[in-house]
């Protein structure tokens, strides 16, 4: 045990190599993180393309929110915006859900004592692999694989099969609702193994002595999960929704590359792809860095939502904790004080 | 009599219950395994035939013997009486996909940056566990609050800023920002309050050690299990960091991977299906193959973050 004295010694002269330790971070942080993002923020208020050096106020945001502004095209710039939002919306709820589903499922069927599965392991090995293989790749792999004309393998294996004629191919790549279902499916497989092993460790948290209790008591499985694992399941699950929700907004390689030819296709255009083709735009100093630039803010405005919702979860439990201990060490003093007749 | 053979039947019943669940169980996980690993097995498969034999067949189920003629196409090393088409074809795949500068490029960004990330996230998390000082608190909240901003948000002012600091066509803009990890330093946080005796530092304080060698000599050994499943991590995701690459490496001699992949995928004209192939499954095989030999090793890793988290 540290003496009073020993303490005071300690972060007397410790307390600088702290500041040290933690430089390094923070210095880059602020340089590599911090000022870009305060950088993107004024380049929000400035124009686009030639006029990049000149003050704007609040255009961009009028312009891709509502389609007013000084140019011309400001309503097609917010028919863009708000076509990338929605295909954002669209591409994530349509890969989560399905996701959520399946994970929840095989979450459950892998953590039941009962059922005996055999290769566990393997299968868990497999189904985590699609996650870690480069999204570029993954793309290109889709692309190859279903093609929109009959030289590629699932259009040709459709034909041969007899499911498809010959001369109506599907049009996995370039048809609009296709491609998007194609992108969910994509999505879907990258990430179902990663949701499934974190829900499987949540699952392994809650105390098996529930399950036995429940089934002395004759819940069956179904009652089990409803019950039991889905309540507890309630704090991880919000945080896969929240965290896959963040990371649908920055979804950005798999619509990006999703297509033939040398240009994105538009009808998967998400918000990071809408970011990165205005920035990206001609030649480095004459990019669209306004309109980049108020929606990474806006981007930003939603993240800073759902983030601190994340983050008011997981510090209320501290703070209801600490609350409890201050409400009993306040009814042990009085109790003291009533047994010793102390008065304020 | 009879109550033992109802016990019995019970008994039995529950137990073809549970082995008819358990098959269908397995059938729908074999399912789904199939669905995880074909795609990549026709991959390799259509990588080793030919354009024209995929033009005539494209759903090919088992390996051709073109594997040798699609490598010297990319590798633009023809014989000498290959046709005009075949050269052109050739020239356009090896001057865009060029295996080895890829592989090195993306080996020494994902690799530096890794180092860089687990030793300074290391250092941070160390700084703030075993040392009492104002804004110990206050660093570690700003660290968790700043968590989840995606890359994008800042990614217009990013490569305007680089552009001014020339750092285009530069690797520093691509290693060096991971120094700064927030959520490797959450975990370490998090593994070091867990299982990182602060004694330990008070011997070494005594023993006349001085404060950075006891993080070098003492700490790092004693946090290497996190370090390892956080290195992994990091190096996956540097390697496929296609956003970030693309936007910083515009020259075709520091392009990356991903970025090969993708101008390939853009190709127009002088396609040959079967180099393609040869080139996504290029991509992918150093990350599958490393993937499968620690793959136990990362779904713990995976397990872990979803605990803590």
């Amino acid at each position: 045990m540290a003496s009073a004295a020993q303490s005071r010694i300690k972060s007397i002269s410790y307390a600088k190599y702290g500041y040290m330790f933690i430089a390094p971070f923070f210095l880059v942080y602020c340089f590599f993180q911090i000022w870009p993002l305060i950088y993107t923020f004024i380049l929000s208020f400035k124009g686009n393309q030639a006029n990049n050096a000149e003050w704007v106020g609040f255009d961009n945001y009028s312009q891709i929110l509502f389609g007013t502004g000084s140019s011309q095209g400001a309503a097609g710039v917010h028919e863009e915006f708000a076509r990338a939002l929605g295909n954002t919306f669209v591409l994530w709820f349509g890969n989560f859900i399905p996701q959520i589903l399946l994970s929840l499922l095989l979450a459950v069927w892998f953590t039941d004592a009962k059922v005996k599965l055999p290769g566990k392991g393997f299968f868990k090995i497999v189904m985590y692999m699609p996650n870690i293989i480069t999204a570029a790749s993954v793309a290109a792999l889709y692309v190859n694989l279903f093609g929109d004309s009959k030289y590629y393998f699932v259009n040709s294996t459709l034909m041969k099969l007899g499911f498809i004629a010959e001369s109506d191919p599907i049009q996995f790549v370039a048809g609009p609702t296709a491609s998007k279902v194609m992108v969910m499916f994509i999505q879907t497989w990258l990430w179902f193994g990663n949701t499934m092993i974190m829900l499987m460790s949540g699952i392994m948290g809650i105390s098996p002595s529930l399950f036995e209790a429940a089934d002395i008591d004759g819940a069956n499985s179904t009652q089990q999960f409803f019950k039991i694992t889905l309540p507890l399941l309630q704090p991880i699950m919000v945080y896969t929704l929240v965290t896959s929700m963040i990371g649908g907004l920055q979804m950005f390689d798999l619509p990006y590359l999703y297509h033939n030819g040398a240009n994105f296709s538009k009808q998967l255009e998400t918000v990071a792809v809408y970011i990165y083709y205005n920035f990206n735009k001609g030649t480095v100093d004459q990019a669209s860095y306004g309109f980049a630039g108020a929606a990474s803010i806006i981007i930003f405005a939603i993240t800073a939502v759902l983030g601190s919702i994340t983050f008011y979860m997981n510090r209320d439990k501290d703070a209801i904790a600490k609350k409890k201990q201050r409400k009993k060490a306040e009814k042990q003093m009085k109790a003291k004080m009533k047994q010793g007749g102390l008065s304020i | 009599m009879s109550t033992k053979s109802q016990y019995g039947e019970v008994k039995d019943d529950y137990h073809k219950k549970i082995m008819a669940k358990s098959i269908a169980i397995l059938v729908v996980c074999i399912i789904l395994t199939l669905i995880c690993l074909v795609p990549i097995y026709i991959l390799i498969v259509n990588s080793t035939h030919s354009s024209n034999d995929l033009a005539q067949n494209p759903s090919r189920f088992f390996f051709g013997t073109h594997l040798g003629d699609n490598l010297k196409t990319l590798m633009n090393n023809l014989p000498a009486d290959a046709s005009k088409t075949a050269k052109r074809v050739a020239a356009q795949y090896s001057s865009t996909f060029s295996v080895g500068k890829g592989y090195l490029n993306s080996l020494i960004i994902a690799g530096c940056s890794t180092l860089l990330t687990v030793f300074f996230s290391a250092m941070t998390a160390y700084g703030l566990t075993v040392y009492e000082f104002k804004l110990n608190s206050a660093a570690y909240t700003f660290i968790i609050g700043v968590m989840m901003i995606p890359v994008q948000v800042s990614s217009a002012g990013f490569v305007r800023f680089m552009y001014s600091l020339k750092l285009i066509n530069s690797f520093i803009p691509l290693i060096v920002p991971a120094i700064a990890a927030p959520a490797v330093i959450f975990f370490m946080v998090s593994y070091m309050k867990s299982s990182f005796p602060l004694e330990i530092v008070e011997a070494a304080r005594i023993d006349g050690c001085t404060e950075f060698r006891t993080f070098v000599t003492i700490a790092i050994p004693m946090m290497k299990p996190a370090i390892a499943v956080q290195a992994i991590f990091a190096f996956v995701s540097n390697w496929n960091n296609y956003y970030t690459q693309n936007m910083i490496l515009k020259n075709a001699d520091y392009s990356t991977v991903p970025i090969m992949v993708s101008k390939v995928l853009a190709f127009d004209k002088n396609i040959d299906n079967g180099v393609n192939y040869l080139c996504v499954t290029l991509s992918i095989l150093p990350i599958v193959v490393v993937y499968f030999i620690l793959s136990k090793f990362i779904i713990a890793g995976v397990a872990l973050g979803g605990v803590k988290e």
